[in-house]
């Protein structure tokens, strides 16, 4: 019996896409280490390996020997099962993510949906966490997940929305060859105003200061996740990680065109930078901002980006269909 | 109208959030300030500003004696309790003192007997509950309480912090001695080690 070759591709695609997420996670918990640092002007890790390169992979192996523990009185199967939830779906995000013209691990006429969807995952995962965790700030601060990623996804999804409607498609190869390869040839130049909704929803959606509320450490002691030790926590905050760099990929491939680079030179070379430059953009803001107070987080939301982004989304449909 | 003015006070609020990354983008690219620990060390001036855990004042003409009355001041305001002094006593009188005593009592004159001294017999300090607020410094009637400035000061448990400062500002004052004056203050790591 032989294998079907696209199962075969999605097996190689899924293993790379593994070793991806794992490498992803090692350096951005390093950068952020670096960048938190270096703005606060201290040199930040430092003595693991030069400049404390490994350092980030010493937390990793710390992480992993930690023991496991449970609360008393948690429910046992949702209480495992949510970080794992929280993590599976990262993997299916990178999946669909187009790194260069021939390198995507799986293209989907339905591409932009499908990672709009499963980014939704998260929030259950959070509130199955917070839930089972049979400790009241752990169900406060899933709470606040909840209504925090349900606010945010509503403006994300309708700046989404307004490129969806410029390329006419939800492919993300389409969307990517709809751009030049040209600063001024990006959907950036058309919808600058999208572009400042999705990063804003994006930083709410990813639960990053300055509106990381659902971990709120000085209000609830660490939210969702109190309860949970060693790797429990430590596939939080993969998933964490990973849904920064699968929400920079998106941002990239929607505003920043993509993988296209000047002269034919398309690529992952091209796509790999752009996505670093919004996540170190997302840091900044992070090492910026103090974290903003609960009402103010979905003041934000209510009052200013949904209607900006239903007025963008309207404005993109008139001049769609007057030119 | 009200509604239109919000709008543009929020747009100009908005500014304020580019100056914000302006600033933090700076510090970016700006050298650190901060010294690598083990193999640097803080340059003594920068070590003089700290303030460190409460240490005694040496009497102007004797630094191995501190400048306390043991009042107790120090401790009735200390809000941790992490100060104990105890008041030196009365030297007991040898047994012909306290006959010649007797004797004068007999007589019916008035005995002298002998004062306790003005300073402590012992000042223990818990810099492990010490909050470092002052108030004991400030309460001392005659200034024989400060902070130091011992930056470097580790230890591997509890009873590490558990200070005897007389024996500490008599080491000290040996220490001085030895150096002939030149480094009063410690100013090395080495040294404030070996001081506390
Ligand atoms: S600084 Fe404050 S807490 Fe520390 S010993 Fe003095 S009075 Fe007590
Ligand atoms: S240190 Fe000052 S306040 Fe404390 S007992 Fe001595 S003289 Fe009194």
């Amino acid at each position: 019996m032989s294998i079907h070759p696209q199962l075969l591709h999605l097996i190689i695609a899924l293993v790379i896409t593994l070793a991806w997420v794992g490498i992803n996670a090692l350096v951005l918990v390093y950068l952020e280490r670096k960048v938190a640092g270096f703005i606060q002007r201290r040199p930040g890790p430092f003595e693991a390996g030069p400049h404390g390169i490994i350092q980030a992979l010493f937390d990793g192996v710390k992480l992993m020997c930690k023991q496991l523990l449970m609360p008393s009185g948690a429910d046992p199967i949702l209480y495992w099962m949510a970080p794992i939830l929280s993590m599976l779906p990262v993997m299916l995000l990178f999946l669909v993510l187009p790194y260069g013209p021939t390198l995507t691990g799986m293209q989907v006429d339905l591409g932009v949906l499908l990672i709009l969807a499963f980014a939704g995952f998260n929030v259950l995962a959070l509130l199955l966490a917070g839930w089972a965790s049979n400790n009241k700030y752990g169900l406060l601060g899933a709470g606040r997940a909840v209504a925090q990623s349900v606010a945010y996804e509503i403006p994300l999804l309708l700046s989404v929305l307004a490129i969806a409607f410029m390329t006419g498609s939800l492919d993300f190869v389409a969307i990517t060859d709809g751009q030049g390869p040209w600063p001024w040839q990006w959907n950036l130049v058309y919808q600058p105003l999208a572009f400042i909704i999705f990063i804003i929803s994006a930083v709410g959606e990813t639960n990053r200061a300055p509106f990381d509320l659902p971990e709120a450490e000085s209000e609830l002691t660490a939210g969702f996740h109190t309860e949970y030790s060693g790797m429990g926590f430590g596939l939080f905050f993969l998933a964490e990680y990973g849904y920064m760099v699968v929400v920079s990929s998106v941002a990239a491939v929607l505003f920043l065109g993509g993988f296209q680079g000047p002269f034919g030179s398309d690529g992952w070379w091209w796509f790999i930078p752009k996505v670093y430059a919004i996540v170190l953009f997302i840091m900044w803001i992070r090492w910026t901002y103090p974290r903003v107070t609960f009402v103010q987080l979905l003041n934000i939301n209510w009052k200013w980006l949904l209607p900006l982004a239903t007025l963008n989304l309207l404005g993109t449909a008139f001049f769609m269909k007057v030119f | 109208m009200s509604a239109v003015k919000d709008i543009f006070q929020s747009v100009k609020d908005l500014w304020s959030l580019f100056v914000g990354l302006k600033v933090t983008g700076k510090y970016f690219l700006q050298p650190t300030v901060t010294v690598h620990y083990p193999r640097q060390t803080v340059d003594p001036e920068v070590e003089q500003t700290f303030g460190g855990h409460v240490e005694l004042v040496p009497k102007p003409k004797n630094p191995a004696k501190p400048k306390c009355i043991g009042c107790m001041m120090c401790v009735t305001n200390c809000p941790s309790g992490c100060l104990t002094v105890v008041k030196a006593k009365a030297p007991k009188p040898t047994p012909e003192e306290e006959q010649a005593m007797k004797e004068a009592e007999a007589r019916g004159e008035e005995v002298k007997k002998p004062k306790a001294p003005k300073e402590p017999a012992k000042f223990l300090y818990d810099y492990s509950l010490c909050s470092l607020c002052g108030t004991c410094i400030e309460n001392c009637p005659v200034g024989s309480l400060q902070y130091s400035h011992n930056i470097y000061f580790v230890g591997t448990s509890r009873k590490d912090f558990k200070l005897d400062l007389l024996k500490r500002l008599e080491r000290q004052a040996e220490n001085a001695a030895k150096a002939s004056g030149t480094a009063p203050k410690a100013e090395t790591a080495e040294a404030a080690s070996k001081e506390a």
